[in-house]
């Protein structure tokens, strides 16, 4: 009988719905999990222990007889520290919001609470979700649940990591240019980017707005889908939101046995990248290998301005960021300098030391491409380039339904080991950051090992085609044995 | 692109921030290694590209403008760093009696 918390979402639904499992055992098995775990990864910041406990207690004395519109009743869960949560600190790992009690609710949070979840702690993560290891956190850096010497990915690696050690049964974190679908990898869970507009940005600190999209993680791909099931949805406080109505991911998921009848695109440049490490190759292949033996047709298809992704996003992404991040002034909220000698010092002095280097490195970058005299030769020009980078997915998306390849060029690597040279850690995006520029929607997968660690491969499909996303990668997972994969903490 | 001291500097300015004068050679040489990285996208022939600034693909949602309270005037100023009760809390801008 394995423990509690080893369930997989939807087998501890089942239970709960059939009567025979309750809130608070659920709750209580989570909370021993975390304190078993927390002290090696260091995957969670604010947490509620009590007050998740009694809330536990209090559903299981008011639960309904019919579950049917609380699909995650008493299923205990975390968010990143990038989505508000009324009452509780609300950060973004930065010290620049230390103490910050946001007012409200993001509306993913509100949607969890709604569906019954019982949130248990807020995710560490990179400060502002700028970084690829979480150790650009201002409070503390996560370890990976597979070796605890390596990073769990980022910027959701508080997430991923609290995931894939069984902490909780799923987490809500934010991709902008990679920071669900690597982290995901590389902590051996799945997670999806779900297409630009499918999910609410209401609550959602702002990175880089036109490319920020919520989206959950969780050890199984169809406790992923239940996910983005309860968190989807048009939301009148977001404008980007869509209307476009949202599907039933479970029945997508169960519309065929196998993957015949569908085409799978491999994007040459990235399986001919030269950073691609062989272990990480080796498992995409047998990955593929599955994909045909189970009826895909597979082809190879180009992205040709890949090489360019990098260059583009870190543009764009900086110009956004350097104009969100003009609310952090002492005024309103968070960190104000102790004595400051007028207002523009208090703006500049309390901004000093409330934002870590590499948020002021994106900062200083983003005033520099949006700058009289650089606007056309940077900003407009990696806009430009956004244009050609969508199109080739569009093109690509035409020849196939969907295409696979890469998260990672590696696997989880040494903490420490790249933090030094921002410039070397914006290339380990390479293979995700593009799908944001496109506004497209990417679900990571466990696939296999690699000396150890666990490879995740991503999934790419067409605007709001999540379902079939889901579809793909339950039956891959399944076939790899890389379903409900826990790390052996 | 290369930035040399006063370039840097315009750019803290513009930014308000002020790296520590230890950090901030270190700061621009990255800076401008990262901006020089950049400097890859002029090998693109743009000619004619519309630039795209956000992937959003429906038509904006029209809604009736309607007034609601979301949060009190308490629950807003609780955050603040200084407040008197109804207002925020700055260094005084203006001169005078």
């Amino acid at each position: 009988m394995p423990e509690l918390f080893e369930l997989s979402l939807l087998e501890a639904q089942k239970l709960i719905r059939q009567g025979d499992l309750d809130a608070e055992s659920l709750v209580a098995s989570c909370l021993g999990r975390i304190n078993a775990t927390e002290p090696e990864i260091g995957a969670l910041l604010a947490r509620r222990d009590e007050e998740a406990l009694e809330q536990a207690r209090a559903m299981d004395k008011a639960r309904p007889a019919d579950l049917s519109d609380k699909p995650l009743w008493g299923i205990p869960v975390t968010v990143k520290d990038a989505l508000t949560l009324k009452g509780m600190p609300t950060t973004a790992a930065s010290k620049i919001l230390e103490g910050f009690m946001p007012p409200y609710d993001a509306m993913v949070v509100q949607k969890l609470k709604d569906a019954g979840a019982i949130i248990l702690a807020k995710n560490n993560m990179d400060e502002f979700a700028m970084g690829s290891t979480t150790e650009h956190s201002a409070w503390k850096k996560t370890a990976n649940p597979w070796d605890v010497s390596r990073v769990p990915g980022g910027s959701s690696g508080g997430s991923a990591a609290s995931v894939a050690a069984c902490q909780c049964f799923a987490s809500l974190g934010s991709d902008t240019g990679g920071s669900i679908r690597q982290p995901a990898s590389l902590c051996g869970c799945v997670g999806i980017k779900p297409t630009y507009g499918r999910v609410s940005r209401y609550g959602l600190l702002a990175y880089a707005s036109s490319f920020d999209q919520v989206g959950p993680l969780a050890r199984t791909v169809e406790d992923t889908a239940l996910m983005l099931q309860v968190i989807a949805g048009h939301d009148e406080r977001d404008s980007t939101s869509s209307p476009v109505a949202v599907p039933d991911y479970a029945a997508a998921m169960t519309a065929q046995s196998d993957l015949s009848g569908l085409t799978l695109g491999l994007p040459r440049e990235f399986f001919g990248h030269e950073g691609l490490d062989k272990g990480v190759a080796d498992a995409c292949e047998k990955a593929v290998e599955a994909a045909r033996s189970l009826g895909a047709k597979v082809v190879e298809v180009s992205l040709p301005h890949t090489e360019y992704a990098i260059a583009s996003y870190y543009i764009l992404a900086a110009a956004e960021a350097s104009s969100n991040l003009a609310r952090y002034d002492g005024v309103r909220y968070g960190h104000r300098t102790a004595s400051p000698r007028n207002l523009e010092d208090m703006y500049t002095s309390s901004r000093t030391e409330g934002f870590g280097p590499e948020v002021q490195r994106r900062i200083l970058l983003g005033s520099y491409v949006l700058s009289a005299g650089y606007y056309d030769a940077y900003y407009r020009k990696a806009a430009q380039v956004r244009r050609l980078i969508r199109q080739d997915y569009l093109d690509a998306l035409e020849k196939c339904d969907m295409l696979l390849a890469p998260v990672s060029p590696v696997p989880a690597w040494q903490m420490g080991h790249m933090s030094e040279d921002p410039l070397q850690m914006y290339f380990m995006d390479i293979f995700t950051l593009s799908l944001n520029l496109a506004g497209l929607p990417g679900l990571s997968i466990p696939v296999g090992m690699s000396e150890g660690l666990p490879v995740g491969m991503q999934l790419m499909g067409r605007a709001f085609d999540e379902g079939r996303l889901f579809l793909a990668g339950d039956k891959l997972t399944r076939a790899l044995g890389t379903h409900n994969l826990r790390a052996p903490l | 692109m290369s930035l040399d001291k006063n370039d840097f500097l315009h750019l803290c300015r513009l930014s308000r921030l002020a790296p520590d004068p230890s950090v901030q050679e270190e700061m621009a040489a990255q800076c401008s290694r990262i901006l020089a990285y950049m400097d890859k996208l002029a090998e693109v022939d743009t000619t004619g590209v519309e630039p795209l600034y956000s992937p959003v693909i429906h038509e904006s949602a029209f809604r009736d403008d309607v007034a609601v309270r979301r949060a009190d005037r308490a629950d807003i100023l609780a955050g603040a760093p200084a407040t008197d009760g109804a207002f925020f809390i700055v260094p005084r801008i203006v001169e005078g009696k």
